[in-house]
Parts: C-alpha cells; sequence; structure tokens
C-alpha cells in the first residue's frame, strides 16, 4: 500500500491502537500478578457513567471534561469497592459486581433520560469505541510526518494515548521496585516501609487512567482485554518478572497492528466488501494469543510449589 | 400512575414484562446465591459477556435458513452455546494454566465480547434489513415485547428455579467446603459445571430484559444483600430469591410508570437500593451495627486495661484509656483512681487470676476457651466454682493502692 | 504460685524500655469481637535469641505481626530501639510465614534476595556488582547459592524458608523476627537455619521467634515468652520456661506426660 493512502488513513489508528495496548498492557501485568485483573473490567463498566455526568454537567461533547468525569468514575468506583468489601465483609469479586453494574446502569439511565439525540454520545461507541474513525486527513503522504501544517490536524486522540503512554511508563520505572516487593510480599513490603496501600491505589488510578485515555479508541469493554491477554500470554513464556513485561508489551503491538489489518483488510480479503470492528478483532487476536501461549508456551502451567494446591 | 404499575394496571405489554422481570429477579437471585457463596460471584460476568457471538452466530444461521432472525428462541439457543463454550475455557484456563480465575474470567469476557463486536459489524454490513435490534440484548428491550417472548421467559426461569431447588444440597455442600464435599464423594467438578450452566440459564432468559451487561447485577447484588441478613444458607437462598424477585417487580413497574426509564437499569438501581439499606443498617453484619458494636468493644477493652494497670500500679499510656476512665468516674482528673475506680480495678485483677486458675486446669478446658480479656468470670462459672477457684489462689490478695 | 505467673518474670521498669530492642506495652490486637492478643508487655533484652511460645491460636504471630505494624492492633504501644517503629525500619528484618507469599511469582531466588537491599537501593538505585555480591554472600550462608537462579516456587519447603532468611540477612538489621522459620521445614534446613540464628546472635543480633516445638526451645534460645491471649511469662529459659509457666499458657490442652518430659528434660 501505498503511504498517500496509508499515512491518512492506517497510520493514526494503528498508532493509537498501540499505544492504546501498551498503555494498558503494563499496569495489566500488577493487576494480573496480583489477582486484581478484574480492576480492569469494574474500572472500564464505569467509564460510561463518567462521561455521561461530565455532559449533563458541561452539556457539551468536549474532551477533557469527558475524560475527568470517566476518571472521576473510575476513582470513585474504586473508593466504593474498597468500601463495600470492607465495610460489608464481602469478597472482592462480589464487591465490584454490585458497584460497576450499579454505577454502568445509573449512566445507562441518565443517558436515557438526557437528550442526546442531537450529539454524538451513544452507548455503543462507549462500548466499543470506533478506532478507524480516528484518521488524519491532512496527511498527504509520508513526508507529513515532518510537516508541522499537516501534524497540527492529527486526531487528538493520538497526542492525549501518547502521552498516557508516557505516563504510565513512567509510573512503573519509578516505583519498579516497591511495586515488584509489593506484589510478591505485601507483608514484607509493608516492614521495609512501602506504603502498600498507597501504592496499590496508585496502581489502579494509573490503570484507570489508561483505561479512560484508551477508551476512547478502543471502547470500554475491550480495553478489559487489554488489560488481561498481553500479561495473561506474557506470564506463560518467562519466569521472570522483567521478561513478561517485555513480553506482554510485544502482545500488545502484536495484538492491536494484527487486529487492525485483519479487521480493516480481512474481510476483502475473504471478497466481502466492508471492514469490521476494529477495536472487536484486537481484542479477538489478543485471546487467540493468549490461546496460542495457554496451549505451547513453556511456563503455561504452575510452578511447583510444594505448598499449593 | 405509579399505583397502576404496581397494580399491573398499565396494559399487557407492561403486565408481561413485569411478570418476566419478576420470575427472572427470583431465579436469578437463587441461582446467584450459590456462586456468591463458592465466592465465584464474577464468573457470571465472563458467562454474560460470552453470550454475545452467540446471539449474533444465532442469527446469521436464522437469515442464511431463510428467517428474519428475529426468533427469540434461536438467539437464546445460540447465545446458550456461545455462553457455555466460554465458561469450558475459562474453565481450562484455570485448571490446566498459571492463570488465576480472575485473569481467567477477565480474559474470556472481553475477548468474547471483542468477538460478537466484530460479528455484530459483520450483521450491520450483510445488507439484512433489519439489524433485528440486536443491540437490544446488551442493555436489554423490553419495549416490543411478545406474548411469546415472555412465555419463553417465564417458562425458563420457572425451570431454572426447580433444578435449583433439585439440585441446592450438593451445590451448598460444594459451595461450603469443597475438600469434604469431594471426600464425600462428590463429583465436585461437575457439581460447579451444573451451577455455571444455571447461572448461563438465567443469563440467557435475562438477556431480553436487562441486557448482558446487567444481567450480572441481578446474579450478584440480591445474594450480597441477602447475606446481611442471615447466617444461614437456606435463609440466604430464599432471602435472595425475595429480593431478586421485588427488585424485578418495583423495578418494572416504575420503568412502565414513565418515559425514558429503561427496565434494566431501573431494576439494577432498585437492587441496589435494597443492597445499600442493608449495608446499613443490617442488625448484625450491617455498617451501623458493626460501628456501635466496635465503640462498645474497644470502650471494654480501653477500661479493663486500664484497671488491670491500676490494680498493678502500672503506669497508663494512652490517652484515650486515661479518658474512658476519668469520664467512668474511675480515675480522677490527675490520674489517681477513685474509691470505685480502686474497687474496680481490684476485681479485675482478681478475676484475671481467677481466669488463670481456670485457663491452666484441664477441667475447666471448654470454660478456658471462652477467656478474652473481657468476659466476666461470673458468666461462665457458678458461685460455688468461683469459691473453689478463690481456695486454689489463697486469700484474699493485696491490691497496691 | 501458680496464681503469680502473668505477673512474674523479669521485672519491668520504665527505663530498660529505651535500651530494648523491641519493648511492647499494653498491646491489644483483635480479629472482630474476640482479642487475639489482650493488654501484653513485652520487653526483648537485647543480643538474646528469645523464643515466643504458646498453644495455637494464642496470638503468637499476631503479636509479631503487630509489633511490626502489619496489623493495627486496638490499643498499645510499640517501640524498636527506643524509638517509634516508623523510624527504626531499617534496623529491623522480618522472615514471615512460609504460607504468605505467591509461590508462582515470576522471580527467581537471586532477585527474592536482592528484596533485602531495597532500602539501601532507594526507587532508582541500580544494581550493581557488590550488591549482587551482598545477595550471593546471604544466600551462601544458608547453603542456597547453587539455587539463585532458580523460580522461587521450583524449591522445597525448606529452601524456600532458607531464601526468605537470606532476604532478612541481606537487611543487615539489627533486630531480626522470624515467624515459624521451623514449621515443615526438613531436618537440614532446621539445622541451617539455627547456625544461621546463633551466628546472628554472636555478631551482637537480637533475634525473636515464634517456635511452637517445645522440645527444642531449651536447645536453641536463651530466652522465652510465653503467651496464650495474655503473657504469661517472660524471662531466661531457666526462670520461665518451666512446668508451671506451661501448665499456665497451655492449660488443659498439653497432656500432662508431656509435661512431665519436659520438665524433666529441664532438669
Amino acid at each position: 500500500m501505498s503511504g498517500e493512502e496509508f499515512v491518512p488513513l492506517s497510520l493514526t489508528p494503528l498508532l493509537i491502537g498501540t499505544f492504546a495496548a501498551i498503555a494498558c498492557a503494563l499496569p495489566g501485568n500488577f493487576l494480573v500478578l496480583r489477582k486484581q485483573a478484574l480492576i480492569g473490567d469494574a474500572i472500564s463498566h464505569v467509564v460510561l457513567p463518567g462521561i455521561v455526568v461530565a455532559f449533563i454537567l458541561t452539556g457539551a461533547i468536549s474532551t477533557w471534561p469527558m475524560m475527568l468525569g470517566a476518571a472521576g468514575a473510575a476513582i470513585l468506583a474504586v473508593i466504593m469497592i474498597e468500601a463495600v468489601r470492607r465495610l460489608g465483609q464481602i469478597e472482592a469479586g462480589a464487591a465490584m459486581g454490585v458497584v460497576f453494574t450499579t454505577m454502568f446502569a445509573a449512566g445507562v439511565l441518565l443517558l436515557e433520560q438526557t437528550d442526546t439525540s442531537s450529539v454524538h454520545l451513544d452507548v455503543e461507541h462507549a462500548l466499543y469505541g470506533n478506532l478507524e474513525s480516528l484518521i488524519w486527513l491532512d496527511a498527504t503522504g509520508w513526508p507529513s510526518v515532518l510537516d508541522p501544517v499537516a501534524l497540527a490536524g492529527l486526531p487528538p486522540e493520538l497526542p492525549r494515548i501518547a502521552l498516557t503512554l508516557l505516563g504510565v511508563s513512567l509510573f512503573i520505572w519509578l516505583f519498579w521496585r516497591p511495586l515488584k516487593i509489593s506484589t510478591f510480599d505485601e507483608g514484607f513490603a509493608r516492614t521495609v516501609g512501602i506504603r502498600t496501600g498507597a501504592l496499590g491505589m496508585a496502581l489502579v488510578i494509573t490503570a484507570a487512567i489508561a483505561a479512560v485515555a484508551a477508551f476512547d479508541a478502543v471502547g470500554s469493554i475491550i480495553v478489559i482485554a487489554m488489560f488481561i491477554c498481553p500479561p495473561a500470554a506474557a506470564r506463560m513464556m518467562t519466569n521472570r518478572l522483567e521478561t513478561q513485561i517485555g513480553w506482554s508489551v510485544v502482545f500488545a503491538i502484536l495484538s492491536a497492528v494484527t487486529g487492525y489489518i485483519l479487521a480493516g483488510y480481512g474481510p476483502l480479503w475473504l471478497g466481502a466488501a466492508d471492514a469490521v470492528s476494529a477495536a472487536g478483532m484486537i481484542a479477538t487476536m489478543s485471546g487467540l494469543i493468549l490461546a496460542g501461549a495457554a496451549i505451547w508456551g513453556p511456563c503455561r502451567t504452575r510452578a511447583g510449589a510444594p505448598n499449593t494446591a | 400512575m405509579l399505583w397502576d404499575a404496581l397494580t399491573l394496571q398499565l396494559g399487557y405489554n407492561a403486565t408481561l414484562v413485569a411478570i418476566g422481570a419478576t420470575l427472572l429477579g427470583i431465579s436469578a437471585g437463587v441461582t446467584g446465591t450459590f456462586l456468591f457463596l463458592r465466592k465465584r460471584a464474577l464468573v457470571s460476568d465472563a458467562i454474560s459477556h460470552a453470550t454475545l457471538p452467540g446471539v449474533c452466530i444465532g442469527f446469521m444461521l436464522l437469515v442464511a435458513l431463510g428467517g428474519d432472525g428475529r426468533n427469540l428462541l434461536g438467539l437464546l439457543a445460540g447465545s446458550a452455546v456461545s455462553a457455555w463454550v466460554g465458561l469450558l475455557c475459562m474453565n481450562w484456563l484455570t485448571r490446566h494454566t498459571r492463570l488465576a480465575e480472575d485473569a481467567a474470567i477477565g480474559a474470556v469476557l472481553s475477548v468474547f465480547f471483542g468477538f460478537g463486536i466484530v460479528l455484530l459489524t459483520v450483521i450491520q454490513t450483510m445488507g439484512v434489513g433489519r439489524q433485528a435490534g440486536l443491540e437490544g440484548f446488551l442493555l436489554g428491550s423490553t419495549a416490543g415485547m411478545l406474548w411469546t417472548d415472555a412465555l419463553i421467559i417465564a417458562l425458563g426461569g420457572a425451570a431454572t428455579l426447580l433444578l435449583v431447588m433439585i439440585i441446592r444440597r450438593p451445590m451448598t455442600m460444594v459451595a461450603f467446603d469443597p475438600e469434604y464435599a469431594a471426600a464425600q464423594g462428590l463429583p465436585v467438578h461437575r457439581v460447579d459445571l451444573a451451577m455455571m450452566g444455571l447461572v448461563m440459564a438465567v443469563t440467557v432468559v435475562g438477556l431480553k430484559i436487562v441486557g448482558l451487561i446487567l444481567i450480572v447485577a441481578l446474579l450478584i447484588i440480591p445474594p450480597v444483600t441477602a447475606r446481611f441478613w442471615s447466617q444461614r444458607s437456606e435463609r440466604v437462598v430464599l432471602l435472595a430469591g425475595l429480593a431478586g424477585g421485588l427488585a424485578g417487580y418495583l423495578g418494572a413497574a416504575l420503568s412502565a410508570s414513565a418515559p425514558n426509564l429503561p427496565t434494566g437499569p431501573i431494576i439494577v438501581l432498585v437492587s441496589f437500593g435494597f443492597f445499600a439499606l442493608s449495608l446499613l443498617f443490617a442488625p448484625v453484619r450491617g455498617v451501623l451495627a458493626a460501628v456501635l458494636r466496635h465503640l462498645r468493644f474497644q470502650r471494654r477493652v480501653h477500661i479493663r486495661q486500664g484497671l488491670l494497670a491500676l490494680a498493678q500500679g502500672q503506669k497508663i499510656y494512652e490517652p484515650l484509656t486515661l479518658r474512658l476512665l476519668r469520664r467512668s468516674g474511675l480515675v480522677r482528673a490527675d490520674g489517681v483512681a477513685t474509691e470505685t475506680g480502686k474497687a474496680r480495678a481490684a476485681k479485675a485483677l482478681r478475676d484475671e487470676k481467677r481466669w488463670e486458675v481456670v485457663r491452666s486446669d484441664q477441667a475447666h478446658e471448654a470454660t478456658a476457651a471462652l477467656y478474652d480479656g473481657l468476659r466476666d468470670i461470673e458468666t461462665v462459672l457458678t458461685r460455688d466454682q468461683i469459691a473453689e477457684v478463690d481456695r486454689q489462689i489463697g486469700g484474699p490478695q493485696e491490691v497496691p493502692a | 504460685m501458680l496464681s503469680l505467673a502473668a505477673h512474674q518474670g523479669v521485672s519491668i521498669t520504665e527505663q530498660n524500655i529505651e535500651d530494648s530492642p523491641l519493648a511492647i506495652r499494653g498491646l491489644t490486637v483483635s480479629y472482630g469481637q474476640k482479642p487475639a492478643v489482650f493488654s501484653v508487655d513485652m520487653t526483648v533484652q537485647p543480643g538474646a535469641m528469645t523464643a515466643i511460645i504458646g498453644p495455637n491460636g494464642a496470638g503468637k504471630s499476631t503479636l509479631l505481626k503487630a509489633a511490626l505494624g502489619i496489623v493495627k492492633p486496638l490499643s498499645g504501644q510499640v517501640t524498636v530501639f527506643g524509638a517509634p517503629l516508623e523510624k527504626q525500619r531499617a534496623r529491623i528484618a522480618y522472615v514471615p510465614q512460609r504460607a504468605s507469599v505467591d509461590w508462582d511469582f515470576p522471580t527467581r531466588v537471586i532477585d527474592v534476595v536482592l528484596m533485602g537491599l531495597s532500602r539501601q537501593l532507594g526507587l532508582l538505585g541500580r544494581i550493581r556488582g557488590r550488591h549482587m555480591a551482598r545477595a550471593m554472600e546471604c544466600l551462601n550462608r544458608v547453603g542456597m547459592h547453587d539455587f539463585a537462579n532458580r523460580q522461587i516456587g521450583q524449591l522445597s519447603g525448606g529452601q524456600q524458608q532458607r531464601v526468605f532468611l537470606a532476604r532478612a540477612l541481606a537487611q543487615d538489621a539489627d533486630l531480626y523476627l522470624l515467624d515459624e522459620p521451623f514449621a515443615g521445614v526438613d531436618a537440614a534446613t532446621e539445622k541451617a537455619i539455627i547456625a544461621v540464628l546463633k551466628s546472628l546472635k554472636q555478631d551482637g543480633k537480637t533475634v525473636v521467634v515464634v517456635h511452637h516445638d517445645l522440645a527444642t526451645v531449651t536447645d536453641y534460645f536463651d530466652h522465652v515468652f510465653l503467651i496464650n491471649t495474655r503473657k504469661v511469662a517472660e524471662g531466661p529459659v531457666a526462670q520461665a520456661f518451666t512446668a508451671e509457666t506451661l501448665q499456665s499458657a497451655y492449660g488443659g490442652r498439653l497432656a500432662t506426660a508431656q509435661i512431665d518430659q519436659i520438665s524433666r528434660a529441664l532438669g
């Protein structure tokens, strides 16, 4: 395919999809190891009520209030889950189930109650995004990548997700050691003075930010696939955390790129006329990669700890 | 208007929805309880999201066979098949790989949902005039519910309920102690699968009314609510059914009473209302009761500790202890014990010694287990027994002033 | 005088809180409505090896965890070398009960030992040759240097326990707290661990161990702390570890024959 076609139509969605996948996979590694994988599930479900509330408050579809609304909803959800879990002495899974379904229901209700028919705010969009529409019309080919005028017309999602990826990476890099220690052995971490509660919260908030930034591109449900599948597949490849993170990034990129290409061109190869959902295809690919790793991965089974069942 | 809705006077469709929602609420609450007691509540999330590809494939098959794709039974059959496949994938991942259940749940739900979305976009481009409102399965849509739809839901709900009643004993045993259940010869894995199968049935039945994302709420919230009110599993099951049924009924009625009140979300919110009330005000496990109990308990601990310190002439470090003692008139403002304080302190020390005798005597083993540093010895021993213990201690002891 | 057991042992005076590596006053911890530890005072002697003993559910591990700030007490104060716990983190090393970590965690033996150097390394400090050498030296002391590159879950229970001891050694602390280090380990491991603990004592470190095997108390330790929700006795083994204190701590739960046997062993 020529640059004239690829750069305006495919480069930006591809980059956005890839960045979103990596930004979610990085914290996902720790969530999976901490058996908090479903925090990603909970966060992604409450993004919808967050943006609806932001829309009601501001009356307009503008990016930053919506991002803030979504992030606020995610943090509120995490706090509510903790509160329900502790106050009601309910196991974490059930506490999550109570909170995120309720918030989601509230979001749908608010959406129905508000007149959003004039603007582009609908449940489906929030659930499965529209990666395909994030094109770069100002580009004319590869030279545009260096052309400031064309660059000004980049879809704003691209710098946003790039920035998020940078922030997430920075967080993981900066807190690598405490994250690793407290994930492995929380009791020990506390005895060496690591504030495990605050650190856990920071991790969840980082994940929430990644989810919010990514949901625009891939939709809120499919974000979960990015949180869980690449790290889970990476888990089957190695027994070292450093290597696992590396694999998870590779798998995230692989899912995003193959998913995007298959969604766009797969149907054409099969003789159909139209593309299918790129976000859905990315999730599907990440699932296939996970399946492959689960069947062939060198470290797919549990280590033979003598005292684990 | 609301009254009309509650008494099922809002017309044919609203009545159908209300009956269907009530039945659905009962069977979801009852079934969900076993899932919750087994600590696998969120498995339902994976099952429900995994129905989406099946709905789509069912639709495509129906269209390919020349139908219009709106046959509810066909769509539900499709959703059941794909939910079952998702369930098996999840089980396989947790049993044969190192992944924990939460990761397996998340992987299955997101991948199946993603694949479902792909199929949904395929259907959109298939050029079939109507998309059959497949999106309605995401959030439920009761608008154009037909008599046959309601019948399917009612029959499905009733059948599920019946099955739950039949296998409730093995399910309770497995949820309570899987290892013991296995030792009793119960096929734990198969009981688990049967439980998941029931969850799947409820999910499938509920797709039309509340949609696949919110059905999870009906499976989780009523059991969690019921748990606040009883410590016995059979009662929790019944209460969860009640809470679920009531939420279904009230939710459906409310939603019929005004425009723009979608049934699924309203049912979930009503259900959450019950939950919030229980969380706060349930008599034993509720937050209010727990806070009061904790404060009372903390008070008892501090006063007892303070009295023992007074009796042994030790310095009291804790400001809270001092404050509590002062407020009860046991010490003066300068920290010196009052007459009552001295008497109570002497009694506390003496009781402590009595306890010690009791605890080191094999004959009192059952009583000794009750020791918690706070319990008054008179509540566990008879007067004669105390006298006997006192004889062993020997004579009243001096108490430092 | 059986009745005095709770209050005998080394008498507590205000001044030795200052020098004690670990001093606990009026500590009460409860899970729910029943205190696991009630109003306990403890003054660990510097340079000694102290065993915390008591029946199952007597609050031994809870006492240790509260001392380390892992569980929150209902009341009470903890000082470490005369200062609040938070200021003295660097001087404490803790070896948790084996069951408390995820054995499937993607990490090697050497990485676990390096965790002991985390305070020294800070957030971003790079692991250099000397850190590696120090970690290897600690592994060597517990006889596990050949296993440095194994995944932690691939070791036997005893080997895992030794790795956790090596991690504590790497912390180079002054006070070592171990929670049931001998539970379910093989004889070789038990020997290796006790040798390391004795060498720590020779270096002037203080060692506190939650211990469950009454038969080895006199061989391994010089001080004991008997607990059964309340403190039963505290002091040098010869004074505080007697038939009376044991009877008082274990009550009906310890068969008389067993007590006889122990008191015979005590001479």
